[in-house]
């Protein structure tokens, strides 16, 4: 928890907060051992949704998704999960393996519970497909910039710039651009295009580097780096 | 059940079968996967690709196999008798290169010059680079680093045949570990590589794709053993880790109402001691590897680590076809243990001279129970899915044997 408000200290306007799963067959090597060392410390699903509950009690402004794979949910219970987040404060889920066809009763259950269902584009995708995901997400939508797993280093930053525009206006939500944005260089050109720039694994290497008490005052002067370099862009866009 | 009044079709256009199998993967891969469908579809229609997938079956495999009578065994249990479809007489040694073949032919229709597999026991990866080989592709072999200690010969086989085997250290560093590898491997070279899935799970189209290529198995069946015992048999037995080779006797038997249906999963140390393989028996509905199906899972959804004296059924989930097959009671899924298996590979190796696979053991051994319950003049036809060289130190290990 310490943590969450470390990211919000450093600048970050959401949080992206990962469930942790055996599995995780999308991640890179750096979320799966994140995701292996917090199943090894015991936490799970529940005590994710604990950990927001407590973030909570001193934070009530910023937005926090939660981020996995269906099958932790799915062994709560759909319905049992999204009234658990909406009780603790959580604005949005992004469950990785759940693409929109395969989850129209579980989008439906959430957005009536006031939580925005978020689903991914990728550089691959159909343009048919931004019109699956405009129907059944809401919120904002978690643009790959890259093929590959999360962690990846290459980024093709002209795709990116060419697809956001196309991809806003088809789906009319913001675009969050991320895998692949490493430090604040790559924030500020992704930046230029997107509404949010998504930053996952490297935040994750800032916390191994640091080890558990020096974690927070590196995530924070990170984050900082990241922040300036997006202000320095100029006013969001509307 | 409904499968009495309409012939059964499954799955649905989606890759349903019922609630499970279904397309669950991150949005990275599915263009990859509607492309696989619409390739395998057009395939499918295409005599010249059929024809060729045929003929490789008859002159690089060695097809079809033939069914042999396990006489002295029968008797010697005292019952049913117990016919053995051979297809650890295949090339590479199991039924996993008929699945290769169509496969391969199908990456080198699409143009993909790079293929790619996750194995267990080593047998799809064996026969992965075999094909590989055969077609000249590039070949990479994803295996957990605990299945590479078990399986040091077939890790050699693959070698030799030119592929490059990947150790996979994450999670039990096992099947499951080797297939997100694997995947990872596949979102990040789409343009340029194919996913050669050895079992009938994952996304679709796989299930169906996989199944397909293997239901040759039991096509033969239906024509052997009518000309072998003038009739079909009483039931048909198979082993089920993933479940292609059980898929791919059972496919063509499904429509055969009064032909029972056997799935036998890796019962380990027994289903109540906790460490085993049968996600069917003691597992619950869940989503992993790209399809809803039952999954040995703890009740926060994580996946636990399975134990099975053979590699190549060690694995948490099950092929999405079986799951619904045991869910309208079409196919029944029972539990053998570590060291009935064993009892039985000793069994078929003194009694038939013939070395089964591991895995195909555990089939064996429930042939074996179920035999003397029944009448001389019933028949039980169990899948040889693979002969057991490669066991040979799994085997000797346990007997307390070194080389």
């Amino acid at each position: 928890m310490p943590l969450m408000h470390a990211l919000v200290d450093g600048g970050a306007d959401i949080i992206e907060l990962g469930v942790p799963f055996s599995d995780p067959m999308a991640d890179g090597p750096t979320i799966q051992r994140a995701s292996e060392r917090a199943l090894a410390a015991g936490m799970s699903l529940r005590k994710v949704l604990a950990l927001v509950e407590a973030f909570r009690k001193t934070n009530t402004t910023t937005p926090v998704v939660l981020m996995g794979y269906a099958n932790p949910i799915e062994a709560m219970g759909a319905e049992a999960f999204v009234a658990a987040a909406a009780a603790v404060g959580v604005d949005g889920v992004l469950v990785v393996d759940y693409p929109p066809q395969e989850c129209v009763a579980f989008a439906g259950i959430a957005k009536s519970a006031g939580i925005d269902p978020i689903f991914l584009l990728a550089p691959t995708s159909l343009e048919s497909r931004f019109d699956d995901v405009a129907k059944a997400g809401s919120g904002y939508i978690y643009y790959v910039s890259l093929k590959g797993v999360t962690g990846s280093a290459k980024l093709d930053l002209d795709e990116v710039a060419q697809r956001i525009p196309l991809i806003r206006e088809r789906v009319g939500m913001p675009v969050g651009v991320g895998f692949g944005i490493r430090d604040a260089e790559t924030a500020k050109a992704v930046g230029a295009v997107a509404d949010a720039v998504v930053i996952g694994s490297r935040i994750i290497e800032e916390i191994e580097h640091a080890g558990p008490d020096a974690a927070v005052a590196r995530v924070t002067a990170f984050l900082r780096s990241i922040r300036e370099a997006l202000d320095s862009l100029g006013e969001p866009r509307s | 059940m409904q499968m009495a009044d309409t012939p059964y079709q499954m799955p649905d256009a989606q890759g349903h079968f019922g609630p499970y199998g279904g397309v669950f993967v991150a949005e990275t891969l599915i263009p990859a996967l509607d492309s696989l469908r619409e390739a395998y579809a057009a395939c499918q229609k295409d005599p010249a690709f059929m024809e060729e997938y045929r003929y490789e079956l008859r002159h690089f495999v060695g097809r079809p196999s033939p069914i042999y009578h396990a006489q002295r065994w029968s008797e010697l249990l005292g019952g049913a008798q117990i016919y053995l479809k051979r297809e650890d007489l295949n090339h590479t040694g199991a039924h996993k290169i008929n699945n290769c073949i169509g496969q391969a032919l199908l990456a080198r229709h699409m143009g993909k010059p790079r293929v790619i597999a996750e194995t267990g026991a080593g047998q799809h990866g064996v026969a992965t680079a075999t094909v590989a080989a055969r077609y000249g592709l590039e070949c990479v072999v994803y295996m957990g680093s605990e299945d590479i200690r078990r399986q040091a010969a077939n890790v050699y086989r693959m070698k030799l045949l030119g592929a490059s085997v990947v150790p996979v250290e994450s999670g039990s560093r096992t099947l499951k570990d080797a297939l997100n590898e694997a995947m990872r491997d596949w979102v990040t070279n789409i343009h340029d590589t194919f996913y050669i899935i050895g079992t009938v799970a994952g996304p679709h189209p796989y299930p169906q794709m996989v199944r397909d290529f293997q239901k040759v198995i039991g096509e033969e069946c239906l024509t052997q053993m009518p000309e072998m015992t003038g009739r079909q048999p009483d039931a048909v037995i198979a082993c089920v880790g993933g479940g292609s080779n059980a898929m791919g006797i059972f496919y063509p038997y499904i429509p055969h109402a009064d032909v029972r249906l056997i799935g036998v999963e890796a019962a380990g140390d027994g289903l109540d001691s906790g460490r085993h393989a049968a996600s069917l028996s003691a597992g619950r509905p869940g989503v992993l590897h790209g399809n809803r199906t039952y999954l040995l899972q703890n009740e926060d959804g994580q996946i636990i680590e399975t134990h099975s004296i053979s590699a190549g059924l060690d694995y948490p989930g099950v092929g999405p076809e079986h799951a619904w097959l045991k869910d309208c009671s079409r196919a029944e899924y029972v539990g053998v243990t570590d060291a009935e298996a064993l009892q039985a590979f000793h069994d078929l190796c003194r009694y038939e001279g013939i070395i089964p696979a591991l895995e195909s053991s555990h089939a064996l051994a429930y042939a074996a129970k179920l035999a003397p319950t029944l009448g001389k003049d019933k028949v039980l036809l169990v899948n040889l899915s693979g002969r057991g060289d490669k066991d040979m130190h799994t085997v000797a290990e346990k007997s307390g044997i070194q080389f």
